[in-house]
C-alpha cells in the first residue's frame, strides 16, 4: 500500500458525524430529547468497541486489509439505516423503565443496535491508522476535516430535507465512501460502479425514505387518535420538525391555566407541534373579538391590567396567540420575537387567513431571532416584556439543556430594556412542590440586587392558576393602584396571589388551596434576611441560574434522592427530576463499559509484550490518549456555550464550533508531521501544549469582552469572528493526537488500535463529564480542566517516550 | 392501622362485605341496577394483595391526603372489580400490580392507588350520578359503577369507547353508560352530577363541566403524564354554588425541611 485512502476516510468520517447529529434529531422526534442524549452517548461507545476489536483482530485483518476496510465501509452504510429502523421498532418507553424490567432489555437492544454503525465506521478509520502508520498525520487530518465538513453539510441538509430523507442521504454518502475506497485501493472497477449505482438509487427515490415511528405517548400521536384530526402541513429544519394539526370535529382548545371562571371557550385553533411534542396554537379571530376573550383569563394577562396600552416585546410569539392577547388589551405597538422562521412562515403565509393575518398588522413587527440576541441589538425600551409560556417548555429543554433566557444575566438584560415603570412578565408551568416558579423568583431577586435595587420586594409580584404561574418584575415600585388592579384581576379569575408588596399572609393560598402556602412562603423567604439559607435547605435546586451555569431546568438535589426513592411506590416518582439522573446514569454506564473495553484486550493478551508493549509504556500512553480525548471535547463544549451567547442561535453556535474545531484540528494534524520531522516529536508536542494553554487562557480572559464589543455586529461578521478565534486554538489542538500515534507507531505499533479505542471511550465520557462539570462549577472550569489535561498529557508523553527508549525522530 | 374496616383477614372480609352489600341492595330494591359484585374468583387472591398495597400507600401518605384510610365502600369496590379483565391479555399477569399499565392507543389504566384515592375524594353515595371524562379501559367507570347509581362516561378515542362499552356490558355493569365524543361540554342530558372525574389530559379544566356539578358535588382531576400522576385537583361546589379548588400531592413530601 503506497497511499492512504484519505478521501474515503474523510467521507466515512463525515458520514459518521452526520449520522451522529442526525440520530439526535431523529430520536428527539420519535422519543424525547434527554433520552436521545443518553442513547447516542452510549451508542458512540461503538468507537471504543472498535478499538478493542482491532487490538485483538488486527493481526488477522491486516492480511486482508483492503477487503476488511471496504467491508467496514459497506457495513457502516447498511447499518445506519437498518439499525435505526430496528431500534425504533423496539418500542422502548422510558416512563415504564422503573416498573417494567423488560424495558431494560429493550434499552440495551437500542444501545447495541445504534452502536453498530459507529463500530464499523471506527473500524474503517482505525484500520487505516493502524495499517498505514507512516501516514497517520494525513489519515487523521482527513478524519477530522471530513467530520467537520460532514457536520456542516448535515446542518445544511436538514434545512433542505426531512430527517428521514437525510438518513438515506447519509447512507448514500457511506456507499459513496465505499465506492471511492474501491478506486483508492485499486480494486476491480465493477465494484465502485455497483456501489455508486445503489447510492444514486437511494438518493433519487423518495419512496425509499423510512417512516418515523413516533412514541404513542407523544402529544401529536395522542391528538391524531381523535376523529377528524389530520396534519395539514409539515416543515423541517435543524431546529425542529413542525406539524400543523387541524381538528375538524372536536375543536383544539389550547389554553393552559385557563381560569375556571372563564365564560367562553377558546377561539378556533390549529396546533403547531414541535418534534411531535410541545404545541403552540395558531388562533383564529374569525368568530369575533369575544372568541379571543379567553386570552384575558390566563395568568399572563395580568400585566395588561396594570399597564394600559403598553408597547410590548413578546419573547416566544409562537403561533401568535400572545400577539392576540396583547391586541385584546390595546397594546400600542408589538414586537414579536420568534426563533423558528418556519413557525413564522406558517403563521404569516400558509395559514395567514386562518390566523387573521396576525403577523402582518401595522401594530406588529415580527423578528426572527433568539430572545437575547434580539435584545442585544435593541436600544428600544418597552413598557412590557413578556416571556411566554412556550419559552418554558420549548423543544428539548431539560435539565441537560442550557436555558439562557432564565439566567440572572438575562433578567438583567430584560430589566435594562424596560421603560421607567415598565414591567417584565414571565409565565411558566406550575409544578408541585414548586420548582420553576420559585427559581424564577429567586433569579429576579438576584437580578434586581445586581442592578443595585435595595428593596426588590417592592418590585415583584407572583400569581398562579392551577397550571401556570406568572412573575411580574417592575422597573420601579408597584403603586397601590397597581396592587389593587392585580388583586382584582386574580379574584375575578380565582387565581392566587403568591406575592405582592405588603401582602398579608392571610391573602395567600385562597382559591387553589395547597396543603401549605408554599409559593408565598418561598417568596417571603427569598426576600427575607437569609435567602441563601432557604435556597440551601430547599429540597430542589432553586439557586438562580447564571450564564456560566445556565442549567435552569436542573432542579435535582442529591440529598433529596433517598427520600424520593422511599416514596417510589406511593406516587413519589414524579418528584424525581430525571434529567440530571439521566446524565449520571449515562456516565456510570459509559464508565463501566469503557473500563471493560479498555481492559479486555489487556486481559486477553496478557504476557504478549510484542502486541501491547510493557506496563511502563502502556499506562502513560493510556493516560495520554484518554486525556486528549477528554480535553478536546471539553474545549469544544465550552466554546459551544460561549458561542451560544454570542451567536444567539443554538444551531449556528453548535455547528460553527464543531465544524471549525474539526477542520482546523485536521489542518493542525497535517502540519504536525512536517513539524515533527524537522524538530522532533517531544519538542513539537511541548510547543503545541504551551500554545494550547496560552490560547486557552487568552480565550478565557478575552472572549467575553471581545464578544461584548461584537454583540451587535451582523451575523456574517460574528461568524467570521468566531472562526477567527477558534482556528488557531483548534489548529494546535489537532497536533498531539497524531504526534502520539506516530510516536507509538515507531515504538509499539500493537498499541495503536488500543489507544484508538481509549480515545473513543474518553470522548464519550468527556461529553457527559463536561455537562456535569458545567452544572456544578461552570463552563470556565470545563475549559480550565481541559488545559490541565493537556499539560498532564504532555507530562505523560515524556513518561511514555522515556519508557519506550530514546527519542527517535 | 386502627379505626379502619381493613384490620381483619381476607378473604373473610370480602365474603362479609359481599354479603352486606347484597343485603343492602336487596333491601333497597336496587339489585337490578347494581353491577354484579361477585368477583372473578380466580384472581381474588391477587386482588386482595392489591388492596393491601393500596392500604399501605394510603397509610404512608396519610399526612398528604389527610386521612389514614379510604372509605370502606371504595376499598370494597377495588376488591371487587376484576381489573385483569380491563388490561390487554399480555399484561394480565401485571394487572394487580400497584402501577399503571399501557392499554394501547397511547393510553393507560391508572395505578390502583390513584384510582382508589380519586374515587374516595369524590365522596359519592349509593344514590349518586357520576360523570367520567376519559373512559379509557373502563376500569375507573367500573369502580364508580360499584358505588354509584348511574355512571356516564365519555371517551374521545372511538376504538377505546367501543371496547370499554362492550367490556362493561359483558361484565354486566349495567349502570355504566359509555359514549364516544367530546367531553368539554360534559353530558347535559344527565346533568347535574354528584361527582365528575376528568381522567383525560387537557391543557385546562373545562369550565362548562363545573356548571354540571351539583351543589355539594365534587370533581377530581389527575394532573401529570400518562404514567405518573403528579397531583390531584379536587374541586368542591358548596350549597350556594361557589367552588373551591384543592391541589393535592398524593405523596408525603414537603419541599422544606424544618426552620421555615
Amino acid at each position: 500500500m503506497r497511499r492512504a485512502p484519505i478521501i474515503s476516510v474523510a467521507l466515512l468520517s463525515g458520514a459518521a458525524l452526520a449520522f451522529e447529529l442526525l440520530l439526535m434529531r431523529l430520536f428527539s422526534i420519535i422519543q424525547w430529547h434527554h433520552f436521545a442524549y443518553m442513547v447516542i452517548s452510549l451508542a458512540l461507545l461503538g468507537y471504543g468497541v472498535s478499538g478493542t476489536f482491532l487490538t485483538l483482530a488486527y493481526p488477522c485483518l491486516s492480511r486482508h486489509f483492503k477487503i476488511a476496510y471496504l467491508a467496514n465501509l459497506l457495513l457502516f452504510a447498511i447499518a445506519t439505516v437498518t439499525c435505526f429502523l430496528i431500534a425504533q421498532r423496539l418500542s422502548f418507553n422510558p416512563e415504564e423503565l422503573l416498573w417494567d424490567p423488560p424495558q431494560f432489555a429493550r434499552l440495551l437492544g437500542v444501545y447495541l443496535l445504534l452502536a453498530l454503525p459507529f463500530f464499523f465506521a471506527a473500524n474503517g478509520i482505525g484500520l487505516v491508522l493502524t495499517h498505514l502508520r507512516k501516514q497517520i498525520a494525513r489519515v487523521y487530518a482527513a478524519d477530522l476535516v471530513g467530520a467537520g465538513l460532514g457536520g456542516l453539510l448535515l446542518m445544511v441538509l436538514l434545512y433542505l430535507a426531512t430527517p428521514a430523507r437525510s438518513l438515506m442521504i447519509v447512507v448514500a454518502a457511506g456507499l459513496t465512501a465505499a465506492a471511492v475506497a474501491c478506486w483508492e485501493l485499486g480494486l476491480q472497477r465493477r465494484w465502485p460502479v455497483l456501489i455508486v449505482a445503489v447510492a444514486l438509487i437511494l438518493l433519487a427515490s423518495p419512496r425509499l425514505t423510512p417512516d418515523l415511528l413516533v412514541s404513542p405517548y407523544k402529544s401529536l400521536r395522542q391528538h391524531l387518535r381523535v376523529d377528524g384530526t389530520h396534519i395539514v402541513a409539515t416543515r423541517s429544519s435543524p431546529l425542529a420538525r413542525l406539524d400543523v394539526l387541524e381538528s375538524t370535529l372536536i375543536p383544539l382548545r389550547h389554553a393552559p391555566g385557563l381560569s375556571l371562571r372563564a365564560a367562553r371557550e377558546p377561539a378556533a385553533q390549529l396546533g403547531i407541534f414541535s418534534d411531535a411534542g410541545g404545541m403552540t396554537a395558531v388562533v383564529s379571530p374569525r368568530a369575533g373579538k369575544d372568541s379571543l376573550a379567553y386570552l384575558d383569563q390566563l395568568t399572563s394577562a395580568a400585566a395588561y391590567h396594570l399597564a394600559p396600552r403598553p408597547s410590548v416585546l413578546l419573547l416566544g410569539a409562537g403561533g401568535g396567540s400572545p400577539v392576540w392577547q396583547a391586541r385584546l388589551h390595546g397594546a400600542r405597538e408589538i414586537d414579536a420575537v420568534e426563533l423558528n422562521p418556519q413557525v413564522v412562515d406558517l403563521v404569516a403565509n400558509e395559514f395567514a387567513d386562518f390566523a387573521g393575518n396576525v403577523y402582518t398588522g401595522s401594530d406588529v413587527q415580527v423578528h426572527i431571532a433568539e430572545a437575547r440576541g434580539h435584545l442585544a441589538k435593541q436600544v428600544h425600551r418597552y413598557d412590557l416584556i413578556q416571556l411566554t409560556l412556550s419559552q418554558s417548555a420549548g423543544t428539548g429543554l431539560s435539565a441537560l439543556a442550557e436555558g439562557y433566557l432564565y439566567t440572572a444575566e438575562a433578567f438583567g438584560e430584560y430589566l435594562a430594556h424596560l421603560a421607567p415603570g415598565g414591567m417584565l412578565s414571565v409565565s411558566t408551568w406550575l409544578q408541585l412542590p414548586p420548582r420553576a416558579s420559585v427559581k424564577l423568583f429567586a433569579t429576579a431577586v438576584e437580578a434586581l440586587r445586581r442592578h443595585g435595587i435595595e428593596d426588590p420586594a417592592s418590585r415583584l409580584a407572583l400569581l398562579r392558576s392551577l397550571q401556570t404561574s406568572t412573575l411580574l418584575v417592575k422597573n420601579g415600585a408597584f403603586s397601590n393602584a397597581e396592587i389593587s388592579a392585580l388583586r382584582k384581576f386574580c379574584a375575578q379569575r380565582a387565581f392566587d396571589v403568591a406575592w405582592y408588596p405588603g401582602m398579608p399572609a392571610a391573602q395567600a393560598n385562597r382559591y387553589n388551596v395547597l396543603a401549605q402556602p408554599a409559593f408565598y412562603t418561598a417568596a417571603t423567604a427569598l426576600l427575607g434576611a437569609h435567602p441563601e439559607r432557604f435556597i440551601r435547605d430547599y429540597k430542589f435546586h432553586i439557586a438562580p441560574a447564571t450564564d456560566e451555569r445556565p442549567h435552569f431546568f436542573r432542579f435535582y438535589e442529591w440529598r433529596t434522592l433517598p427520600e424520593i426513592l422511599r416514596l417510589r411506590g406511593q406516587g413519589g416518582m414524579p418528584l424525581l427530576e430525571s434529567g440530571y439522573l439521566i446524565v449520571i446514569a449515562t456516565l456510570l454506564q459509559a464508565l463501566v463499559a469503557s473500563l471493560v473495553l479498555i481492559l479486555l484486550p489487556i486481559a486477553i493478551l496478557r504476557g504478549d509484550r510484542g502486541r501491547l508493549g510493557s506496563r511502563a509504556t502502556r499506562w502513560p500512553w493510556l493516560f495520554y490518549f484518554a486525556a486528549l480525548g477528554i480535553a478536546f471535547l471539553f474545549v469544544e463544549i465550552a466554546f459551544i456555550q460561549r458561542l451560544s451567547l454570542f451567536l444567539h442561535h443554538p444551531v449556528f453556535a453548535a455547528t460553527t464550533t464543531i465544524s471549525t474545531f474539526l477542520v482546523f484540528a485536521g489542518i493542525g494534524s497535517a502540519l504536525s508531521r512536517r513539524l515533527a520531522a524537522a524538530h522532533g516529536y517531544t519538542r513539537v508536542l511541548r510547543a503545541a501544549v504551551v500554545a494550547i494553554v496560552l490560547f486557552g487562557l487568552a480565550d478565557l480572559l478575552l472572549l467575553r469582552p471581545l464578544f461584548d464589543i461584537a454583540a451587535a455586529w451582523p451575523l456574517a461578521f460574528k461568524l467570521s469572528t468566531a472562526i477567527f478565534v477558534i482556528a488557531p486554538l483548534a489548529c494546535v489542538m489537532g497536533m498531539p493526537f497524531p504526534l502520539g500515534l506516530a510516536r507509538l507507531g515507531e515504538t509499539a505499533p500493537g498499541l495503536i488500535p488500543w489507544v484508538w479505542g481509549v480515545n473513543g471511550c474518553a470522548s464519550v465520557l468527556s461529553a457527559v463529564l463536561a455537562t456535569l462539570l458545567a452544572i456544578h462549577l461552570g463552563f470556565s472550569m470545563v475549559l480550565l480542566a481541559a488545559l490541565l489535561l493537556y499539560i498532564g498529557a504532555a507530562v505523560s508523553f515524556r513518561a511514555a517516550a522515556a519508557g519506550s527508549g530514546a527519542e527517535l525522530a | 392501622m386502627s379505626g379502619t374496616a381493613y384490620e381483619y383477614e381476607l378473604p373473610e372480609t370480602m365474603t362479609l362485605i359481599r354479603c352486606l352489600q347484597r343485603i343492602t341492595a336487596v333491601a333497597t330494591g336496587l339489585l337490578i341496577l347494581l353491577p354484579p359484585l361477585v368477583a372473578d374468583d380466580s384472581a381474588a387472591p391477587e386482588r386482595a394483595r392489591m388492596v393491601r398495597l393500596i392500604e399501605d400507600d394510603v397509610r404512608a401518605t396519610r399526612l398528604a391526603i389527610d386521612k389514614a384510610a379510604l372509605a370502606a365502600d371504595v376499598m370494597s369496590a377495588m376488591a371487587t372489580v376484576p381489573r385483569h379483565r380491563f388490561v390487554p391479555a399480555d399484561l394480565r399477569k401485571a394487572a394487580y400490580d400497584n402501577r399503571p399499565l399501557p392499554i394501547g392507543h397511547g393510553q393507560t389504566i391508572s395505578q390502583p392507588y390513584i384510582v382508589a384515592l380519586m374515587t374516595d375524594l369524590l365522596g359519592i353515595g349509593t344514590d349518586a350520578r357520576v360523570l367520567e371524562i376519559g373512559t379509557g379501559s373502563g376500569y375507573q367507570a367500573a369502580v364508580l359503577g360499584g358505588l354509584a347509581r348511574e355512571v356516564y362516561s365519555m371517551e374521545i378515542i372511538r376504538p377505546l369507547a367501543d371496547t370499554a362499552r362492550e367490556r362493561l356490558q359483558r361484565l354486566a355493569y349495567n349502570n355504566v353508560t359509555v359514549r364516544h365524543g367530546d367531553g368539554y361540554y360534559g353530558w347535559p342530558e344527565h346533568a347535574p352530577f354528584d361527582g365528575i372525574v376528568v381522567t383525560a389530559a387537557a391543557s385546562h379544566i373545562p369550565p362548562p363541566l363545573i356548571a354540571q356539578l351539583k351543589p355539594g358535588g365534587r370533581m377530581v382531576i389527575p394532573v401529570g403524564s400518562r404514567f405518573m400522576v403528579q397531583q390531584l385537583v379536587l374541586i368542591e361546589k358548596d350549597a350556594s354554588g361557589d367552588t373551591t379548588t384543592r391541589q393535592i400531592l398524593p405523596v408525603r413530601f414537603v419541599p422544606l425541611t424544618g426552620g421555615h
